[in-house]
């Protein structure tokens, strides 16, 4: 068994700084496009559901029509811009997409609302995208049923059958660690997760298939150099730069977002670095594998794309049939939500978290060490 | 006698392609054993066999008294090795090149501080440390390559057709430099298509098919086939060889060559 040798490992280690510092253009991608992919993506990627453009029939015109427009554009789900007249304007509205919902109050509606009946009002909504449509008309039928017990509590005390109206029973529902329900407190520390492995492996993935096709890798390996060091000192550099890209995307999040962490910052960064590590690993195994550049790139895209559907970054793995969630748990990104997500919204610590942790060091050293045995000092 | 390369029987196979049949030779150390042979004839991998970074199939071969299947890191540490790619780091200076191979062969400090100003005097490197490499000429790269293959003293220099491509000049400044560095002591293997350069060494091989099928100095091998120059021997050999090589039609078709 050989020994691991300081002095070699350091001259690997100054040879990749040198070679990071003198690619500018890599070393400002690295830096800046996590930054950009984040202020881009946090916007996309928003689920909540505000402003849906809005068509209204309103067949009565009356005081009490106009009462109900008013409080369904107050809920801030639906912008109700659009005056019709008709189905078939209504249809053309939902058809072209310029509306998403559309009222539908009947011209007897001031009528009945006076006269103590039943008014009907039709809500139509757009399901072709279930999420917003499912949105849409809780908040409908929330505001029809706010809408009809302040009715009916009024009609009551004007008949004068009650004073003081209280509900037989009150469900009462509190959201906790995100109260408001903003999808970019849930949605942005991913995206951190996500966009750091996304530049993050490419980093490394090249860097040994690099000197492979350079041919210096024929020089090193008739040199007394072992994996390991050759391993740790392309790996170093580049922890070293997702520190810095990392710090800036969570500034970004923080500041610019104003998604701030629940729990404790230096846990947070401590875990990220963990995580940071066990992505260059990922990237070190593809370049030791890979022949080429480009056979690099593509492998780096195969594990890449399942861990945006398989971590829960979008869909909840609980829900995920038993083989899916078995696969999610073989990707690095599963764990590492459970503590970004755990901190910045419950504020959890490490007693909650130690698990999560231990799995992605677990990865670490598994992924380096394959990743060294893999490099092969010949050429057969 | 402690030889420098001792080579019994070295066969190498890549699946059903034999690259190497049983190719045995011995060199004394101080001496310089050159190469020749056409292309793919097997020479480099005979040379990536000794260098330890090749499995032989069969046979055995002890560079500077240690076993290339069994001690291949003691090899690696005590021989340079030099290729016609100059595999040298583009994006990096002369200086960090040498700095960082010195590195990899353990030297630290005042120590490779002054094997790096040994090796920039021997070859002439003067005011080009601070040059990137991807600024140097073909020559220039091929001496900085050289440099680096010498900063920890080897005892056995092993050279994969040095100069190919390399101009006359540069040429003959490189094998000065060879000689020189035999006359010191240390032994030398190089390849090459150069009879002009084959002619200078000890000791030749002529490898042909993965097969040594002459070995001797350059003088020897002329009179025993009464030639006057090593170009005749050379045409001669290919010509005798693939006469009754089963391999000869697949040759003049055009084919491997």
């Amino acid at each position: 068994m050989q020994r691991f040798v300081w002095v070699r490992f350091g001259a690997v280690l100054k040879k990749e700084f040198i070679h990071i510092l003198r690619d500018r253009a890599s070393l400002i991608m690295a830096i800046a496009l996590p930054i950009v992919m984040l202020i881009i993506f946090g916007y996309a990627i928003n689920t909540n559901v505000e402003h849906l453009p809005t068509v209204v029939w309103d067949q009565a015109q009356t005081a009490d029509s106009r009462e109900l427009i008013t409080s369904i554009r107050n809920t801030q789900y639906m912008d109700p811009d659009n005056y019709v007249q008709g189905y078939q304007e209504i249809e053309g509205y939902l058809d072209s997409g310029k509306a998403r919902a559309a009222v539908i109050i009947p011209p007897d509606f001031g009528k009945k609302i006076q006269g103590m009946e039943q008014a009907n009002v039709q809500v139509l909504v757009d399901g072709s995208d279930p999420t917003v449509a499912r949105a849409v008309m809780s908040a409908v039928q929330m505001l029809g049923l706010n809408k009809s017990l302040e009715l009916q509590s009024e009609r009551l005390v004007a008949r004068g059958t009650a004073t003081g109206l209280e509900l037989p029973l009150n469900l009462v529902t509190r959201v906790w660690y995100n109260p408001d329900m903003r999808s970019r407190v849930f949605n942005i520390p991913a995206l951190i997760g996500l966009i750091l492995q996304s530049v993050i492996a490419m980093l490394t993935s090249f860097s040994i298939v690099r000197e492979k096709e350079r041919g210096t890798m024929e020089q090193l390996v008739v040199t007394p150099i072992l994996p390991l060091e050759l391993m740790l000192g392309k790996l170093l550099p580049y922890v070293v730069i997702g520190f810095v890209s990392m710090s800036l995307i969570m500034l970004t999040g923080i500041f610019w977002f104003g998604v701030v962490p629940v729990g404790s910052i230096p846990l947070l960064f401590l875990l990220a670095t963990l995580f940071l590590v066990t992505i260059l690993a990922i990237g070190l195994l593809i370049s030791s594998i890979a022949k080429t550049q480009l056979q690099a790139m593509q492998m780096t895209f195969i594990i890449l794309l399942p861990s945006i559907l398989l971590s829960g970054f979008i869909f909840p793995r609980e829900t995920m049939p038993k083989l899916l969630q078995i696969l999610g748990g073989l990707l690095p990104l599963t764990y590492f939500l459970k503590i970004v997500r755990g901190i910045f919204l419950k504020g959890v610590g490490i007693e909650y978290l130690w698990q999560d942790s231990l799995t992605l060091c677990a990865f670490a050293i598994i992924l380096l060490a394959i990743a060294s045995k893999k490099f092969k000092k010949t050429l057969d | 006698m402690n030889l420098a390369i001792d080579c019994q029987g070295l066969v190498k196979r890549f699946g059903n392609y034999t690259a190497v049949q049983g190719v045995t030779f011995q060199i004394p150390p101080g001496k310089i054993m050159g190469f020749v042979g056409p292309n793919g004839s097997g020479k480099t991998t005979i040379i990536r066999m000794l260098c330890g970074v090749l499995v032989p199939t069969e046979g055995q071969a002890t560079v500077l008294g240690f076993d290339v299947l069994t001690q291949p890191e003691e090899i690696k540490q005590r021989i340079g090795y030099m290729s016609q790619k100059f595999s040298l780091y583009d994006d990096l200076t002369v200086g960090e090149n040498l700095d960082f191979y010195a590195g990899v062969y353990n030297l630290q400090g005042k120590m490779a501080r002054a094997e790096k100003t040994r090796v920039i005097e021997l070859i002439g490197l003067g005011d080009r440390t601070s040059q990137l490499v991807a600024a140097l000429s073909g020559g220039w790269k091929q001496r900085v390559a050289l440099g680096c293959a010498l900063l920890h003293n080897p005892q056995l220099l092993i050279l994969d057709e040095p100069t190919a491509g390399v101009d006359p000049v540069t040429r003959r400044v490189f094998w000065d430099l060879i000689h020189k560095l035999a006359k010191e002591g240390m032994t030398v293997l190089v390849s090459t298509h150069y009879m002009d350069e084959a002619d200078t060494c000890d000791y030749l091989g002529f490898v042909f098919y993965g097969r040594l099928i002459a070995f001797g100095s350059p003088e020897d091998m002329k009179k025993s086939e009464a030639k006057d120059n090593l170009d005749d021997l050379f045409i001669y050999y290919v010509e005798h060889e693939a006469s009754d090589d089963p391999r000869n039609l697949a040759l003049k078709k055009g084919g491997r060559g």
